[in-house]
């Protein structure tokens, strides 16, 4: 099976203020329908390695492939689009715009992707906030409601336009045990049912080993591809 | 391809969650916008009633015989002194009629120029008008007193009576305001005048002319050209002044220079005779522009400012949007949206307020005995005036977005995203 994700020797320097060498010959991949985890210190690179794969970043060298294509070297523009598209991303804190409502947070993503009329969008965003229990929420402010909730609202987000891969920086890293134990749940629920592919970057290890394969990072440098497939 | 409902809907929600703010700035340009309608308005409302005053009175091209010295005096005309240097002392004006020569077929020649929208024959006298003992030294000018009412504003300036009332008396005469005055006289009277060779002549007083103008007003009258003729015992012929109106006032100079060869006669334009208000309207339009744009400049930094404090409060919510999907230039639009949209906004509130503003100057009473066809003060109601104002507010609104959003454009997510 091709792999939905792919890093080929993927090299990135820090040059303030002073040169650092933050990763070092980055090379692996996530298969379809893999739910991985990334585990490693604080300060491995662990974040910076999940902002090139997310497109967000673009100052580093190697290659990314996303569904065998390559990424790398695309304008700013085109990465807007493979990003609106392809990737949904979930932070530690749950960035939501305070000002709208979380259905219209929800929409957002699918909005500006423009392939769908306003009431398809709204319909979709309501199923995904139904599918994570929090259909009620959809007309409450986003500033209104708990930060299990707003994980959750995010998460939402992330899927609302069925990206190829759903990336998470600590998603749980911020939350209690239950609504953590919950975000795990949900994500489980996503690779079992929908067959989607996560990359989860976490410093749980009860979270972690319940994936199937934790890729572990030291000083910038993968050290376990882990006991998946690889 | 640019989602314009979203980005819109980001923008508006924006401007109305920070409706201080947005307020604040719109009402910057309106006050920008409405000074802009109100002054341009009166200022070129003052400079038509201006030029009216004056240049209304004023022909395009003024036809007279100067009287001059000959260019050749007799003694060049002797054999005997050819190639001398003459000296010639006290040299005296050529005899010489005041009358134009050959008016009559020049008038018809201009009246048939499709570039000429008319051309009235004067009479000029000098008369004195009697009072009792008292002689007051004067003009009286015989005109064909409704051509003068179609290429003028000649109704405008007789107070009393009525141009008809001249036409169809033929003793009768439109004294000025001033000797009206001086010499206690009402419409309806009679006034004697008599000529600089001594006979007298009773004229009936059929109304008042007041230019506005005091040097004028205090010598001046009007009557009909063949009253005038008779007066001075001179044939239909007898034309002194011919003043010509054109389409075009641009074409007065030209013209007036062919007309002085072909005639041989003196011709004056309205450009040379008063190139001193196109000065006057020139300041006039400056004032207006530059106040109009220091406070759209004022404005601006407004607009400025709030942007950038904005773009300063959601750089959160631009790491977001740029995290999930929204392009550089899909951010700088949603910015430059809140500044169109303020600028438009706030543009047409001061349309409004300025059209408010002109309507009651317009109102206000403007008394004054120099302007008697003025009753309140004069403003100037143009269309194009509006829309260079709502144009002038979006250009300045445009430029004030830009620096901010531009900024906007090139936040980089990966660096908000990871500060907290
Ligand atoms: N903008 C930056 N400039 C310089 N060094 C940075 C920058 N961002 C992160 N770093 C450094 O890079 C290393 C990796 O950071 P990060 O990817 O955030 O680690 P992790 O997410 O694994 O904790 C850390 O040592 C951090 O201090
Ligand atoms: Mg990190």
């Amino acid at each position: 099976m091709s792999p939905v994700l792919e890093t080929k020797n993927i090299n990135k320097y820090f040059r303030k203020p002073v040169d650092f060498h933050v990763l070092k010959n980055i090379s692996f991949s996530v298969k379809k329908g893999e739910f991985a985890s990334i585990m490693g210190k604080s300060g491995s690179g662990k974040s910076t390695l999940l902002y090139i794969l997310s497109t967000m970043d673009t100052d580093y060298e190697g290659h990314l492939f996303l569904n065998s294509e390559l990424v790398t070297g695309n304008s700013q523009q085109t990465l807007s689009k493979i990003r609106n598209e392809h990737i949904g991303f979930v932070f530690q804190f749950h960035y939501l715009l305070s000002e709208f409502t979380v259905l219209e947070n929800v929409m957002l993503p699918a909005r500006k992707l423009g392939a769908k009329t306003y009431q398809e969008i709204e319909k979709d965003a309501k199923e995904k906030l139904e599918m994570l229990n929090i259909g009620h929420l959809a007309v409450k402010r986003a500033s209104r409601i708990s930060g299990g909730e707003k994980q959750r609202v995010a998460i939402a987000r992330a899927l609302i336009n069925n990206p190829t891969i759903l990336m998470g920086d600590e998603p749980t890293g911020n939350l209690d045990s239950f609504n953590a134990e919950n975000v795990f749940q949900i994500f489980k629920k996503l690779k079992e049912e929908q067959g989607l592919s996560l990359l989860v970057v976490t410093h749980d290890h009860d979270f972690a080993k319940r994936t199937d394969r934790i890729i572990e990072m030291e000083d910038g440098k993968i050290i376990s591809h882990g006991s998946g497939t690889d | 391809m640019t989602q314009w409902n979203v980005i819109l809907n980001i923008a508006k929600t924006h401007l109305v969650t920070k409706m201080k703010s947005t307020v604040t700035a719109a009402l910057g340009v309106t006050f920008g916008i409405g000074a802009y309608i109100t002054l341009v308005s009166f200022m070129t409302g003052l400079n038509a009633m201006l030029d009216d005053l004056i240049l209304n009175q004023t022909p395009h091209i003024h036809l007279y015989n100067e009287i001059q010295p000959s260019e050749k005096q007799p003694v060049a005309l002797y054999e005997t002194f050819e190639g001398a240097f003459n000296v010639v002392h006290s040299v005296k004006p050529k005899l010489s009629q005041r009358k134009i020569h050959n008016a009559l077929p020049i008038l018809n020649y201009l009246k048939k120029d499709p570039e000429v929208k008319g051309a009235t024959p004067q009479a000029r006298a000098q008369i004195f008008y009697l009072s009792g003992s008292i002689e007051l030294g004067g003009n009286l000018i015989g005109v064909d007193i409704m051509e003068e009412v179609r290429l003028s504003n000649f109704r405008d300036y007789i107070v009393e009576g009525s141009p008809e009332d001249l036409e169809n008396l033929d003793n009768g005469i439109l004294l000025g305001a001033g000797l009206a005055d001086k010499m206690s006289l009402s419409v309806g009277d009679r006034v004697q005048i008599s000529t600089v060779r001594g006979d007298i002549f009773p004229l009936k007083i059929v109304g008042f002319y007041q230019s506005g103008i005091a040097e004028i007003d205090n010598i001046q009258s009007y009557a009909n050209l063949s009253t005038v003729q008779r007066i001075l015992g001179e044939a239909t012929n007898y034309i002194t002044d011919i003043n010509i109106k054109l389409f075009d006032l641009k074409k007065a100079l030209p013209m007036s220079q062919i007309l002085e060869k072909q005639f041989n006669i003196t011709a004056t334009d309205i450009n040379t005779a008063n190139a001193q208000f196109e000065t006057g309207t020139d300041i006039r339009n400056l004032i207006t522009y530059a106040v109009s744009i220091t406070l759209l400049i004022v404005a601006g930094f407004g607009i400025y400012n709030i942007l950038n404090m904005l773009i300063y409060e959601k750089m959160n919510d631009i790491a977001i949007l740029k995290a999930t999907g929204f392009s550089g230039k899909d951010v700088q639009l949603i910015f430059m949206s809140q500044a169109m949209i303020i600028g438009l906004v706030g543009g047409l509130m001061g349309l409004l307020i300025g059209f408010g503003l002109s309507v009651f100057i317009d109102r206000l009473p403007f008394d004054t005995e120099a302007l008697p066809t003025i009753e309140t003060f004069p403003v100037n109601f143009q269309l194009h005036f509006y829309v260079i104002g709502i144009v002038f507010a979006l250009i300045s609104t445009f430029i004030a977005g830009y620096l901010p959003s531009n900024k906007a454009k090139r936040i980089d997510p990966v660096r908000i995203i990871r500060g907290t």
